[in-house]
């Protein structure tokens, strides 16, 4: 009866957003008495797996075969882990992997999914209640999963995981499995100095503001001291300046950090669409008048060339100090 | 190639958000309603280019009431051949999927397309059901689609980057962007969508798995801290000890 969690791994390593997940139906196995089981893929090390004890997991089931995402073998490695372990509740994060595998997954078993989940689920007898964010994070909606069998994936950064000492017992997990249809040719990494935008936890993000590609060092500056990622507005990643997979907003990536810091950004209601989950909105912008303003929860009215420099020297100075 | 193109509606992207009857539904009152946004700039637009390349018919579908009908007449005026709506409400993820897929079966579709989520409901669900009821392999959050002969090549989001993955047809793909530029359709295209084929069609049966028991308005934002653009200092220290974010 254990709820297994889906814990997603890139590059034979386990995923940080993995332990928020973990640590997620930790929470929802406690409310109904269980254990959990964490089933994932990869040639993962072996502490790194047991350590995922430490976020709740009791059991992890390590499927050494599978080293790509292939939506239909992950779906089938999920469904038999679930079978195995009797599991009725299934979590997943609600990250590149989820947002296939899940809802497959969900119409396999005919298991309710709420995708993108911000909230450990209301449980009531055999009912859940689970709150997720809609209408682009403008709103949020609780939905009630009628079926016996639930799914529930987690919209990443929505909670802090605690640790605490315990180590996981490892297990292989080898089921016969359906081959997948797909083939990676080629895997394209977005470069920069590493923290992938959506499980960042800080986040320096500019736009048109800042005037041109080659002034982007004063950003990075920042989000280096800080070791945090970069972002930047819709229309700077059109006209080239930045890469898309940096774009936060409305048909960008939606983002929910726990500080956004926005220079040179007016704050479209599109841009707000995507990092309006953020814990804490930094604006910076030369106008007193830019709707960011009103997002934001401190706002400094001057110029992102002045600002920037001097906000990196006082984070220096604040980590000389602490 | 016969491609199908599935097309949701979501309020325009400055609607006001609002929730009547006790916060259960959505308030659609001066909402203005839109095709949403990666449905069409990105499924139908790539869609009628690989049809314009390769030949064949794009048709849209949709699950709702007739209020769809002036969104669905959108997506002919841009260049769909025909459509399809599935007359029923559409409030269940795998019930929508049921409709597309129940549609689908036995028309021979090589390709079927979908937005990556709707910027309504936000839950990405939909593709990889219909590619599950249809038993056809699935790709999520495509940025590029190519096609050769029977072989689609996709460039797909993954965990630090994209993927560039292979797979024969049919297949079912969500678009994001990259797919596809956005296309304003012309008054030759809107006066042609007039009488292109509307077909109705009614539901077959299908489970609702979930169901929104209530909405609610996030907490309003307090009052923003204007901050010294002279002192940074007390930004960082104010980050510290009181957002505790750093």
């Amino acid at each position: 009866m254990s709820v297994l969690v889906f814990a997603e791994s890139n590059d034979n390593s386990i995923n940080k957003g993995a332990h928020e997940t973990v640590f997620y139906g930790k929470q929802i196995a406690s409310k109904l008495g269980t254990d959990v089981t964490v089933v994932t893929y990869g040639n993962v090390d072996e502490g790194a797996l047991s350590k995922l004890g430490s976020f709740g997991a009791d059991k992890v089931l390590i499927n050494r075969n599978i080293s790509e995402i292939d939506d239909e073998l992950l779906t089938g490695l999920v469904q038999k882990a679930a079978e195995q372990e009797n599991s009725n509740v299934i979590v997943f994060g609600f990250d590149v992997v989820g947002k296939s595998v899940a809802p497959r997954l969900s119409a396999r078993m005919k298991a309710g999914l709420v995708p993108g989940a911000v909230e450990v689920p209301e449980i009531e007898g055999n009912t859940f209640k689970v709150k997720k964010a809609v209408f682009s994070g403008k709103a949020f909606a609780t939905y009630t999963i009628n079926t016996e069998k639930k799914i529930i994936s987690l919209l990443p950064n929505s909670l802090q995981p605690e640790q605490e000492d315990k180590t996981a017992s490892v297990e292989d997990f080898a089921p016969d499995l359906k081959p997948g249809r797909l083939t990676i040719k080629d895997k394209i990494t977005a470069g920069g100095d590493g923290i992938p935008l959506p499980e960042a936890e800080l986040v320096v993000s500019a736009g048109r503001g800042l005037k041109g590609p080659e002034n982007w060092e004063i950003v990075e500056d920042l989000a280096k001291e800080l070791g945090a990622a970069t972002a930047c507005s819709r229309p700077v990643a059109d006209i080239g300046w930045r890469p898309h997979h940096e774009h936060v907003g409305q048909t960008g990536i939606a983002i929910r950090p726990n500080l956004y810091i926005a220079a040179g950004i007016s704050g479209a209601i599109q841009h707000l669409a995507g990092v309006n989950g953020s814990k804490t909105i930094v604006v910076i912008n030369t106008d007193p008048e830019a709707p960011f303003f009103k997002a934001a929860d401190y706002g400094i009215n001057g110029d992102a060339f002045e600002v920037l420099p001097r906000l990196t020297e006082a984070v220096k100075k604040f980590k000389a100090n602490n | 190639m016969n491609i199908l193109v599935c097309i949701s509606k979501a309020p325009d992207t400055t609607a006001k958000i609002s929730f009547t009857e006790n916060n259960t539904k959505f308030n659609e009152d001066k909402v203005q309603f839109i095709v949403n946004p990666y449905d069409e700039w990105y499924a139908l637009v790539r869609g009628l280019e690989l049809k314009e390349a390769n030949g064949g018919t794009v048709t849209t579908i949709s699950v709702g009431g007739p209020d769809l009908d002036p969104i669905i007449r959108k997506a002919l005026a841009i260049g769909a051949d025909k459509a399809v709506r599935v007359n029923a409400e559409a409030t269940d993820a795998f019930f929508v999927a049921k409709q597309i897929a129940e549609f689908a079966k036995d028309k021979g579709f090589d390709l079927i397309l979908a937005g990556k989520e709707t910027i309504n409901y936000n839950g990405s669900q939909v593709g990889a059901m219909v590619a599950e009821l249809l038993d056809m392999p699935y790709v999520s959050i495509a940025s590029k689609l190519e096609m050769e002969g029977s072989k689609a090549t996709i460039h797909r989001d993954a965990p630090g980057g994209e993927e560039v993955v292979e797979a024969e047809l049919p297949i079912v793909i969500s678009s994001a962007k990259g797919m596809a530029e956005q296309r304003i359709p012309n008054m030759r295209g809107i006066m042609a969508a007039r009488t292109k084929p509307l077909e109705v069609v009614e539901p077959s049966e299908g489970d609702h798995l979930t169901e929104v028991a209530h909405y609610e308005l996030p907490p309003e934002k307090g009052e923003v801290k204007m901050i010294d653009p002279e002192n940074m200092d007390e930004l960082v220290e104010l980050l510290h000890n009181e957002a505790k974010v750093i």
